[in-house]
């Protein structure tokens, strides 16, 4: 991680989750266990986002204009 | 001893209408607050008497009444509701104001109650446009387009505590706090390179003191409209905090602030570290995801702002020991879980997923981000980084993380409910709400610090609120009880 903060050529993430699922296999059957059930935690919640997502996102956010406020 | 603290939060709502014909968004934000209004209730109207929102800390003449800088919009869509809020349309935003809460936990419960009164009122006025057509509201505080707007902490403090002195010691706080108080975001006004920043507000900062809201924002706001005793009170008006959907977010916002404010009236906070540019270091801060980047320090060397942060929570522990009575279990809540965050973000700021939403929303980013194989400036990426904010429950990705488990919680649903219809008991804001509830149809108006009633007689009869901490439910309920009517009510008042 860098100290100046994230910069756009890489982006905030440096850790890629299939890294993380290998190591944390590595460590062991408890916590490839434990880690299999946050995956499919994570990926349950990942196809729920799809499902609730604004469909027409370009569009949407293109339209998201608001006045100033305080 | 210390003068007992209160605090509001007062939250401009993103609104956008999506449907077969444009709706100008003061309009519609009328309409939401108008749709709530409606339900089986005549209109209570808005107090402005005693409102004087150019008075300034400093001192000075207030500026002239015509001062471009505050629109004045009375006439918009503007109510008071039964749990002592303030319900109404500002600057083109629906806005929520909490009643009066003595602590940081009743201030989560009816910010919270704001979000569902927003949600509730929003699907009511869709009702009355044209069909397929969608009042969406965001919990959020910047448009990603270069508009922003406010979530205002509001904090009564003894007028005998110096202003300069608020400033001087709050500052590098404020700055440093961003690490649990923002909500995150893609992209930045200020920095092409940066891809996610902690705080939704941060760049539209621009000085380190000052009157204005909504140009020119400063860190430290000087507005001096206490809405009670300005002789006994002044008000800490904080602008450069986001709005929160994580509860151990809000808690801490608010929590943090009423015990340093305690601290600092005791004369417990002595020399906190001066940053050399307040106003680059919140950017900066912002803009890190470490908590661990150098900040400046005025006499030379830097600092980091974990340790900003570790300066004012020992500050704080050494304040609460030295007091005479042991600390109430609010106060020993605020201790534990600020200590539990720092010590978490010294770890790995990331880890705070789940309790403050900047990390939560950035998890989810490089989450979707990676099984879509999303660039950082796609759109469906900015679509989540907006609907993480989306107030409605089945919708909201907030609310999609609680119902799955995934945000540490404070207070329960059934409080939350409860605190759309009731005040706080603690506060004035009971008296507030409860004389709407009661009288509804004879009260005229309501401020924070007044209440007007018409009760049949020559003149309106002005009931002067101008102590928070009066008017509460021990003080005034077998009274309430007691009487048949408002006017009784008033009678009895000034017996």
């Amino acid at each position: 991680m860098s100290e100046s903060g994230q910069r756009r050529e890489r982006g905030p993430s440096e850790r890629e989750p299939e890294e993380e699922v290998e190591h944390e296999e590595a460590a062991g059957s408890e916590t490839a266990a434990a880690a299999r059930d946050v995956i499919d935690d994570v990926d349950e919640l990942l196809d729920e986002i799809d499902d609730v997502l604004e469909e027409n996102a370009e569009e949407f956010v293109r339209g998201y204009v608001q006045k100033g406020g305080q | 001893m210390t003068t007992p603290k209160f605090v509001g939060v007062e939250t401009e709502y993103g609104i956008v209408v999506d449907g077969p014909t444009g709706v100008n968004p003061v309009l519609a934000s009328s309409l939401v607050v108008g749709a709530y209004r409606a339900v089986g209730a005549e209109d209570v109207g808005w107090d402005h008497t005693d409102e004087s929102p150019l008075r300034d800390a400093r001192g000075g003449p207030e500026p002239a009444p015509d001062d471009p800088v505050m629109g004045d919009e009375i006439g918009l869509a503007n109510t008071v509701l039964t749990n002592g809020a303030r319900f109404y349309v500002d600057h083109a935003h629906p806005e929520y104001a909490t009643p009066e809460c003595s602590n940081a936990r009743d201030l989560v419960i009816w910010d919270k109650a704001g979000e569902r009164i927003l949600a509730d009122a929003a699907s009511r006025a869709a009702t009355k446009l044209p069909p397929g057509s969608r009042v969406l509201i965001h919990k959020n505080n910047t448009d990603g387009k270069g508009a922003a707007y406010g979530t205002h902490e509001n904090y009564l403090v003894p007028r005998s505590v110096p202003f300069g002195q608020l400033t001087r010691q709050l500052l590098p706080f404020f700055v440093s706090r961003l690490l649990f108080v923002g909500s995150g975001r893609l992209g930045s006004e200020l920095a092409a390179d940066v891809s996610f920043q902690l705080s939704q507000r941060a760049d539209f900062f621009e000085v380190e003191v000052g009157l204005e809201t909504t140009l020119k924002r400063p860190l430290m706001n000087t507005r001096d409209e206490p809405h009670a005793d300005p002789e006994r009170y002044r008000r800490l008006h904080v602008i450069n905090g986001d709005a929160n959907l994580c509860e151990v977010a809000t808690f801490l916002k608010v929590g943090t602030m009423l015990l340093l404010l305690d601290v600092i009236e005791d004369g417990g906070l002595t020399s906190p570290p001066e940053l050399a540019r307040p106003v680059e270091a919140f950017h900066t801060v912002s803009h890190d995801l470490t908590g661990r980047v150098a900040l400046p320090l005025a006499e030379g060397g830097d600092i980091t702002p974990l340790q900003i942060q570790r300066h004012y929570l020992d500050a704080a522990r050494r304040h609460v020991k030295d007091r005479d009575a042991p600390p109430d279990p609010l106060t020993e809540e605020v201790l534990a879980r600020w200590e539990s965050v720092l010590v978490t973000a010294e770890d790995d700021p990331r880890r705070l997923a789940g309790q403050v939403d900047w990390a939560t929303k950035l998890e989810l980013l490089e989450s979707y981000r990676a099984r879509h194989g999303l660039d950082w400036d796609s759109d469906r990426l900015k679509m989540l980084d907006l609907q993480y904010h989306d107030v409605r429950r089945d919708k909201g990705l907030y609310h999609r993380l609680v119902s799955r488990g995934r945000i540490e919680r404070l207070v329960t649903d059934a409080e939350v409910d409860e605190a759309v219809h009731t005040p706080p008991t603690d506060t004035r804001a009971w008296f507030r709400g409860e004389c709407i509830r009661r009288f509804r149809s004879q009260v005229v108006a309501a401020g924070w610090d007044s209440l007007i009633l018409d009760v049949g007689r020559e003149s309106l009869q002005r009931v002067p609120m101008m102590e928070p901490g009066r008017g509460t439910k021990a003080q005034l309920g077998a009274l309430l009880d007691e009487v048949g009517s408002a006017a009784e009510l008033l009678d009895r008042l000034t017996e």
